[in-house]
């Protein structure tokens, strides 16, 4: 069994050092000189100080106990844990997108301006939208620039009196949360029993105080919402708008677009949809796209195009303003731009259509050992529950996952979405094999009989991890979020 | 080119064990309008190879990457050593998700256990979190929390603050109708009069940015003094390069710093991704958006590590939580702690100190040529603004012809500063390349 790392601060030893700086090549002075005394740090900060090959092997030892999608399957509901393209890897690389400072000339950036140009067209046509800005970090950051942009579209009519959001109980946390941070009130739209939204709740609640509605469609239980038109004119009659959250997106590339769906905006994950990676939890791109009426209202810049040149304009008075600084994260960009131009429209439909295809082969095989909360056909992703088996054993979600952890695959998404009592929500994705789902399916059954032969087995599984179960509730009641040196 | 692996045989089969007699009918749910009629309107798909190549033109078309670069303005040309890239490229991180099971992922969270631990030796704050999108939205975040917690409506920001971040910040407080009102600056720092007299008992907090926008050291501990007299909370936003030379703001009394973290080890990459530095003393600790990993035990007593206090976060708490953020920095956080390794407690205050020789160099030389002056008296660090005897924007022009990029000019986001050069420097600008500036801007005096 692999062995837990030291901290990099234990192997820390002093005079070790990895770094080398070229002499100074200008006549050296007293720093006391230039800088006033007072500014001048009096004790060094408590760095690491560690030859090149501790820092390497600290590293490389340190990821052989993480996870990844190049190591196994990782079904992660909601998360879009497909394959990342070593090309786009490569692409983004490249000295000519890694060695420009935002600020240079456009005419000197002429390669990325036009990279960008293009996504922000491509996104717009995969979207059913007319412009994007390309600004926003994450998901939750493009939910903001799109709940901003729809309350300064109320405020320019000067309709001062919507205060409110309705977003499904089924959402992503981040639904509210943005909502909130916008400076809205959230109200909560009940799902039906087919676990699409309650139309006739949607229609009590929709009034003239409501700025808009976010939607996630297909939902997070994996289910398109069939009644989206009528949804559609409840809320368009009455003068909200509609949100589109596109971390499930990958459902639809190329078969149906949010824009037709009419949809006034909503925000794309690259770092799901478009095949980037997830970094340990970043950096994603949260792009946001409009119909033309909300163009006014979007981040600055954006790129343009003009007499064949591309720049950067900010010519927009009623934009919300800035979301961050420079343009964006940009190489993440790079790497979704390259796989776009990969697939092309057939390679986009065709993901799409085996996502679809593998979660729903997932869940016929194991629909005879858990409880199918909504037995449909599900898009990319699904949700089960132990429900039965939880009564009959004591066996919980949460030991299923940690079971899973001993057959090498990462768990699904657990308790969400929070509808589900026990959820387990399972994303394929398109970039897994049958032999994998056959051999997660076949795990999951293995659990569920082990569940009743040998529910202490599951119970205090994981068995095969670096560490054990970590106890959570303890790392929160003894606050230890630093390394002290011991005295 | 696509990346399925599965064969028509195994489509068949699993559709088989489905029930269906076509993945079409998997569709059948979403309404026949709404099926979109015919392709995508976007280019047809590409093989690798001419992927590589056209990603290759495109990054060529880049000219500047060959120029010799003195911007600097929120983003810097550091070295940017070997192993950095290599350890980021271990697929192993950059593959993963965000750490929700922590008995595999260790290896994420213990470099955020040791990156936060970094960040706090550096500000000497109590708490630091696993990162922000970047230093505005970082700071942008700081305000809304600190007028949120104080009950108050208004946050005062220097002038001297960067121009992208006071402007993030303006779209984050106008969603919470805090009204965000600018200190003047004179003489090239926050004007400490103009702060007096904006500043009351319905001030939430203040920011200011050491060293400032322009490159100037700020006189913290007035500013601290007057802040901490009204009650107010000081946010601080840092270039965190300088801290491994200039004092940690804990010393003068900042409540929340903020910075931009591409500094360590994160290409200048047109603008991101970066990474949003948040540190703050204990009295924030529970308000601080972000994720959190905190050290614990596993069952048989072994130590280990685990995302904690997530209660402050959307998935818990929803429209409650502290932020909406989710996603965040997380390898560039793994590039900044690799980099600080690297560099360790000798090498950050080596660096920092050729910066702040060579700027001096520089700005020394500069100073010499006729119709040149350094605009304004304040110490700087590794970037200061320079008085041309032209626009700044033709000096800027003018020096292209020889392959260099001679600063930000001023006059792009502070009017009246048309003729202001921000120039910075870095350990990788050599005495040659300098003196090729020099020579440049001899030329136009």
């Amino acid at each position: 069994m692999r062995s837990p790392e030291p901290l990099i601060f234990e192997i820390s030893k002093p005079g070790r050092r990895a770094y080398s700086l070229p002499e100074l090549d200008v006549p050296a002075r007293d720093v006391a000189e230039l800088l006033p005394e007072s500014e001048i740090r009096r004790e060094p900060a408590g760095l690491p100080e560690v030859s090149e090959i501790d820092l390497v092997r600290h590293f490389t030892r340190l990821s052989q106990l993480n996870h990844g999608v190049d190591i196994g399957f990782y079904p992660l509901g909601s998360c879009t844990m497909k394959y990342n393209p070593k090309v786009n890897e490569d692409a983004a690389n490249l000295p000519g997108f890694n060695n420009i400072h935002p600020y240079v000339p456009d005419e000197l950036a002429q390669g990325a301006l036009q990279l960008m140009y293009e996504l922000q067209s491509y996104l717009a046509e995969i979207a059913g939208m007319d412009y994007v800005s390309l600004q926003p970090a994450a998901g939750a950051h493009g939910e903001l620039a799109g709940i901003l942009i729809i309350r300064a579209y109320h405020r320019a009519r000067n309709d001062m009196k919507r205060t409110k959001i309705l977003i499904p109980d089924s959402a992503h946390g981040t639904n509210p949360a943005s909502a909130a941070l916008g400076g809205f009130t959230v109200v909560e739209v009940p799902s039906d029993e087919r676990g699409g939204v309650d139309v006739e709740a949607l229609e009590a609640a929709m009034d003239e105080t409501v700025a808009g509605l976010m939607l996630t469609n297909p939902n997070t239980l994996g289910l398109f919402d069939e009644n989206i038109q009528r949804i559609e004119k409840i809320v368009h009659s009455k003068g909200g708008l509609l949100y589109y959250d596109g971390a499930n997106a990958n459902a639809i590339l190329g078969t149906s677009r949010p824009g037709d769906m009419g949809f006034d905006v909503l925000h794309f994950n690259l770092h799901k949809t478009f095949g980037t990676p997830h970094g340990g939890g970043g950096p994603g791109s949260g792009p946001v796209a409009v119909k033309s009426f909300l163009e006014p209202f979007l981040p600055v810049p954006t790129v343009v195009l003009e007499d064949g040149k591309y720049r950067l304009s900010y010519d927009r008075p009623q934009t919300i303003g800035r979301m961050k600084s420079f343009y964006g994260n940009f190489l993440v960009m790079v790497k979704a731009y390259a796989y776009i131009r990969s697939l092309g429209p057939d390679g986009l439909r065709e993901a799409s259509r085996d996502a679809v295809l593998n979660a729903n082969y997932i869940l016929r095989r194991i629909a005879g050992y858990y409880d199918v909360p909504y037995d449909r056909h599900c898009k990319h992703e699904f949700v089960i529950s132990p429900g039965k088996i939880k009564k009959e054993t004591g066996v919980r979600t949460l030991d299923i996952s940690k079971r899973l952890l001993d057959y090498g695959v990462h768990p699904p998404t657990n308790y969400f979405p929070l509808i589900v009592d026990e959820a387990l929500m399972i994303e394929p994705t398109e970039t897994e094999s049958k032999e994998t789902l056959d051999y997660f399916a076949d795990a999951l059954i293995a659990i569920a009989k082990e569940a009743y032969e040998d529910p202490e087995a599951v119970k205090s599984a994981p068995h095969t991890t670096v560490v054990g179960r970590l106890d959570e509730a303890g790392a929160a009641r003894n606050l230890n979020i630093r390394w002290e040196k011991p005295e | 080119m696509n990346f399925l692996p599965n064969t028509d045989k195994d489509r068949e089969e699993m559709l088989k064990v489905i029930g269906v007699g076509s993945v079409e009918e998997l569709f059948s749910d979403i309404p026949s309008d709404l099926r979109l009629k015919g392709d995508l309107n976007i280019p047809p798909g590409l093989s690798e190879l001419e992927l590589a190549k056209h990603m290759q033109e495109l990054a060529s078309k880049n000219a500047a990457q060959d120029y010799v670069n003195f911007i600097g303005a929120g983003s810097y040309d550091h070295y940017i050593p070997s192993v950095v890239r290599h350890v980021l490229g271990r697929s192993e991180f950059y593959t993963a998700y965000t750490p929700y099971q922590p008995e595999i992922s260790q290896a994420v969270l213990q470099s955020i256990y040791e990156y936060q631990t970094m960040i706090c030796e550096l500000t000497g704050m109590d708490a630091a979190n696993a990162s922000m999108y970047d230093g505005a939205s970082a700071a942008a975040e700081s305000v809304t929390i600190a007028a949120g917690m104080a009950r108050r409506k208004r946050a005062l920001v220097s002038s001297t603050v960067h121009p992208e971040t006071r402007a993030v910040i303006r779209t984050y407080a106008d969603a919470h109708d805090i009204r965000v009102e600018e200190i003047d600056y004179k003489d090239g720092i926050t004007d400490t009069g103009c702060l007096a007299g904006k500043l009351g008992d319905d001030v939430a907090c203040v920011v200011i940015q050491q060293p400032n926008f322009f490159g100037a050291l700020e006189p913290v501990d007035e500013i601290s003094a007057k802040v901490k007299g009204a009650g107010a909370t000081f946010i601080v936003s840092v270039n965190p390069m300088t801290l491994g030379l200039l004092r940690p703001p804990a010393e003068y009394g900042a409540d929340i710093v903020v910075g931009e973290g591409q500094v360590f080890g994160n290409p200048m990459a047109f603008g991101g991704p970066y990474l949003g530095i948040m540190a703050v003393n204990k009295k924030f600790l529970r308000r601080m958006p972000g994720r959190l990993v905190g050290m614990t035990t596993d069952n048989q007593g072994k130590r280990g590590f685990v995302l904690t206090l997530q209660t402050r976060e959307q998935h818990i708490r929803r429209e409650r939580a502290t932020s909406n953020i989710c996603s965040n920095q997380a390898l560039n956080a793994l590039a900044a702690v690799v980099y600080l390794s690297w560099a360790g407690k000798e090498g950050i205050r080596q660096i920092g100190e050729q910066c702040v020789q060579k700027a001096a160099y520089l700005a020394d030389r500069i100073s010499r040529i006729d119709g040149y002056s350094i605009a304004w008296q304040a110490p700087f660090f590794n970037e200061f603004a320079v008085k041309c005897p032209v626009d700044a924007g033709q000096v800027v022009e003018s020096l292209l012809e020889k392959n260099i990029l001679a600063g930000y000019p001023l006059g792009r986001c502070c009017p009246g500063l048309e003729q202001y050069l921000l120039i910075a420097v870095t350990e990788k600008r050599t005495r040659q390349e300098m003196d090729a500036l020099v020579a440049g801007l001899e030329g136009l005096a």
